[in-house]
């Protein structure tokens, strides 16, 4: 009995927070806007019994999925997502394994210290951060200043509201979780493995490639899926800091639904990105799953 | 075995040492190591280092594999300033004391880790691998992981991988320790006979004195980041050069006391020593006479102590060193038992002897009045 209320806790949580809001998104991507409130039609009468709800169902149809690929937009913003998504996982893991690497190598002493700076921009908020870029981005930004003072260009170089801001502000944004898992991995690793690579003839790179790149290739995969997840349906760094040319699902989301008020196609595009998500997610998942047979 | 008779290098003027430690000493901040270490060792010697834990054994190790460098002092291997070398480019092999094996590798990549960083065909190594695994009977685990088999096993594959390049020089950190007995004297064997094959010069650690006495050509005694003794396992055994390695390695009756030159006209030389009141002294005529005067400790082992029920007879070569006391405790080791005779003034007396009868017929049991006695020449005479 406590065994099945164990259980039951969390299959609610997900039912009530998961299942029950999918199921609402899926059905009004099934619907046809209408001018209403709420805008689109048909609504659940329940009031109306079997028959209403037989006639709801009725009223369902995929023309919304249909538009989508009709429409070049769509499929478009999610291959731009998906690559921009890729890329700004590459550079994060660039950037972030080698301060991974030296965080764990550093004196056990700094570690705790060291570890609380990776942490440390979570306490403010996530929006003011992304201001804050925008501030320094900016032709009139910090950035720019500072590098027009040092006489390394002459005129301010347009960052902000390109591509290449949308890069920075992801990278930076997702930084932390590509470090931490990659961190929690070295960290674990025995310095007398490679020792052990040296003793017997590698040199201190072949070292690395041979024993710690591979032990650590587990906090690099799930790295990469936490920072390329969230990636993929960004929409708050490529609305501020984005320009025209950048082109993604979240933005055409946010866009259908609120600039539109087309609730149903922003549904359907929700449910596709949904999809193209599960495919990483599961990946994501298996990998986890390997780690912890591993650790036994 | 190593003949300690025809092979013995260190008395020999003119034999070029494989390994030199000239005045090393290594510090971790202000904490010193190894304290002003002066030692040669040999090709082809079985060099064991037997030590209390953290008299600094593995920083020698870890210096000759090139992990640490020395604070002060220089070694050198083959005639070679190992100052610059690094750990990859030395003909060292270290089997490290936890093992280091590669979790992602299987027993197999693992041992032949080296081989390939030599660059050699992959017929040489599966060749050589397969070796390797037959030498440590490991064939049957060798596509596992290293979590997947048992410490001692594991223990084979860090033996094997450190074996396989066929170093100069193979370090050894406490390799058998995880092994069951029958296993440990089987791979002692194998180590002493693969030491014979291949002319490999193996330096040793080991807190098993057994297994140092068994394996080694010679052994060091250390004592906080010092060599105290360097010697055969016989001499380490039979002439501790202090009470500290007298005691350290074996069992052994340590009897303090004050030295006085043996009285003329008894014949032999030697001294006599005052250790406590009530009690006859005790005869070594073994000892330097340069000791009289000083404090000394007669260090004797308890095999060499005769136990019996009747006072040894006076003339006779045990009847001089004979004490009276209890038996308060029996150790039956199977072949051997341990006697713990208590005197009267309370000093403990272990004395051993051979299980030639069944437990049920022995004659001497607790409680009973015995006499323990000694020849002559029986122990050691040290200062202090
Ligand atoms: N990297 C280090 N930093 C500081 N102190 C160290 C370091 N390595 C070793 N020591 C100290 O040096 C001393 C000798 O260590 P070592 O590992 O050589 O001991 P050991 O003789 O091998 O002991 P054991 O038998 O327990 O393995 C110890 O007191 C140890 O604490
Ligand atoms: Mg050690």
């Amino acid at each position: 009995m406590q065994r099945i209320v164990l259980i039951a806790v969390p299959y609610f949580w997900l039912v009530a927070l998961f299942l029950v809001p999918f199921l609402i998104v899926l059905k009004i991507s099934l619907s046809d806007p209408a001018l209403a409130i709420p805008p689109y039609a048909p609504t659940l009468d329940l009031a109306a019994g079997w028959q209403g709800f037989l006639e709801f169902l009725r009223a369902l149809d995929l023309d919304n999925f249909v538009f989508l690929t009709e429409d070049d937009l769509y499929w478009k913003a999610y291959w731009s997502s998906l690559k921009i998504a890729f890329t700004a996982t590459f550079i994060t893991l660039l950037v972030g394994y080698p301060i991974a690497y030296a965080m764990a190598r550093s004196a056990p002493e700094w570690r705790p210290t060291l570890l609380m700076l990776v942490i440390l921009p979570f306490w403010t908020s996530f929006l003011i951060r992304v201001y804050a870029w925008m501030g320094i981005l900016s032709s009139e930004g910090v950035l720019n200043q500072a590098l027009m003072w040092l006489g390394l260009i002459s005129d301010p170089l347009t960052i902000l509201n390109t591509n290449i801001a949308v890069y920075i502000g992801i990278v930076y944004t997702y930084l932390p979780f590509m470090i931490l898992p990659i961190y929690s991995g070295l960290e674990r690793m025995d310095d007398s493995l490679i020792e052990a690579a040296e003793d017997l003839g590698a040199s201190k790179l072949g070292a690395f490639w041979l024993v710690t790149f591979p032990l650590s290739v587990q906090g690099v995969i799930a790295g990469c899926f936490l920072v390329f997840i969230p990636t993929i349906g960004e929409f708050v760094i490529p609305s501020l800091l984005g320009g025209s040319e950048t082109l993604m699902i979240g933005k055409v989301l946010w866009e259908e639904f609120f600039n539109n008020r087309d609730w149903p196609v922003a549904s359907a595009v929700a449910i596709i990105l949904l999809l193209i998500l599960v495919i990483p997610i599961i990946l994501f998942q298996r990998n986890e799953q390997k780690a912890r047979e591993a650790d036994q | 075995m190593v003949n300690s008779t025809s092979f013995a290098p260190w008395n020999d003027p003119h034999a070029k040492p494989l390994i030199q430690f000239k005045n090393v000493t290594k510090r971790f901040g202000a904490f010193v190591a190894i304290e002003d270490l002066t030692q040669d060792i040999f090709a082809q010697e079985f060099f064991a280092l037997l030590g209390p834990s953290g008299c600094g054994k593995t920083t020698m190790m870890r210096m000759l594999a090139g992990f640490e460098t020395p604070t002060q002092g220089q070694i050198l291997i083959d005639g070679q300033d190992m100052a610059n070398v690094p750990p990859n480019k030395r003909a060292v092999n270290m089997m490290f004391q936890s093992y280091a094996l590669f979790p992602h590798l299987s027993v197999w990549e693992n041992i032949a880790f080296g081989l390939k960083r030599d660059g050699k065909s992959k017929s040489e190594i599966e060749t050589r691998v397969a070796e390797m695994l037959r030498l440590t009977r490991l064939e049957k685990f060798k596509s596992r992981k290293p979590h997947q088999i048992s410490g001692g096993q594991r223990q084979r594959v860090a033996l094997a991988r450190s074996l396989a390049k066929g170093p100069k020089l193979l370090l050894l950190d406490e390799p058998l320790g995880a092994l069951d007995k029958k296993l440990r004297e089987e791979t002692q064997f194998e180590l002493m006979d693969i030491q014979e094959k291949t002319g490999t010069t193996f330096v040793i650690v080991t807190h098993d004195q057994e297994e140092a006495m068994t394996v080694a050509s010679r052994v060091a005694v250390m004592d906080e980041g010092r060599i105290v003794q360097v010697d055969t396992p016989d001499k380490i055994y039979e002439e501790p050069n202090s009470v500290y390695v007298a005691d350290f390695i074996g069992d052994v009756n340590l009897l303090r006391g004050q030295a006085t030159a043996r009285k003329d006209g008894s014949g032999d030389g030697g001294i006599s020593i005052a250790w406590a009141m009530e009690q006859p002294d005790l005869i070594a005529s073994n000892a330097d006479q340069a000791l009289t005067n000083k404090s000394v400790t007669l260090a004797l082992r308890p095999e060499k102590v005769a136990i019996s029920k009747e006072r040894p007879p006076e003339d006779g070569p045990s009847g001089i060193n004979a004490l009276e006391g209890t038996v308060i405790d029996i150790g039956y080791l199977g072949n051997l038992s341990t006697y713990h005779v208590q005197l009267a003034d309370g000093t403990m007396i272990k004395a051993q002897a051979t299980n030639t009868r069944r437990v049920a017929r022995r004659d001497i049991s607790w409680e009973d009045t015995v006499w323990v006695s000694f020849t002559t020449t029986a122990g050691v005479v040290l200062e202090g």
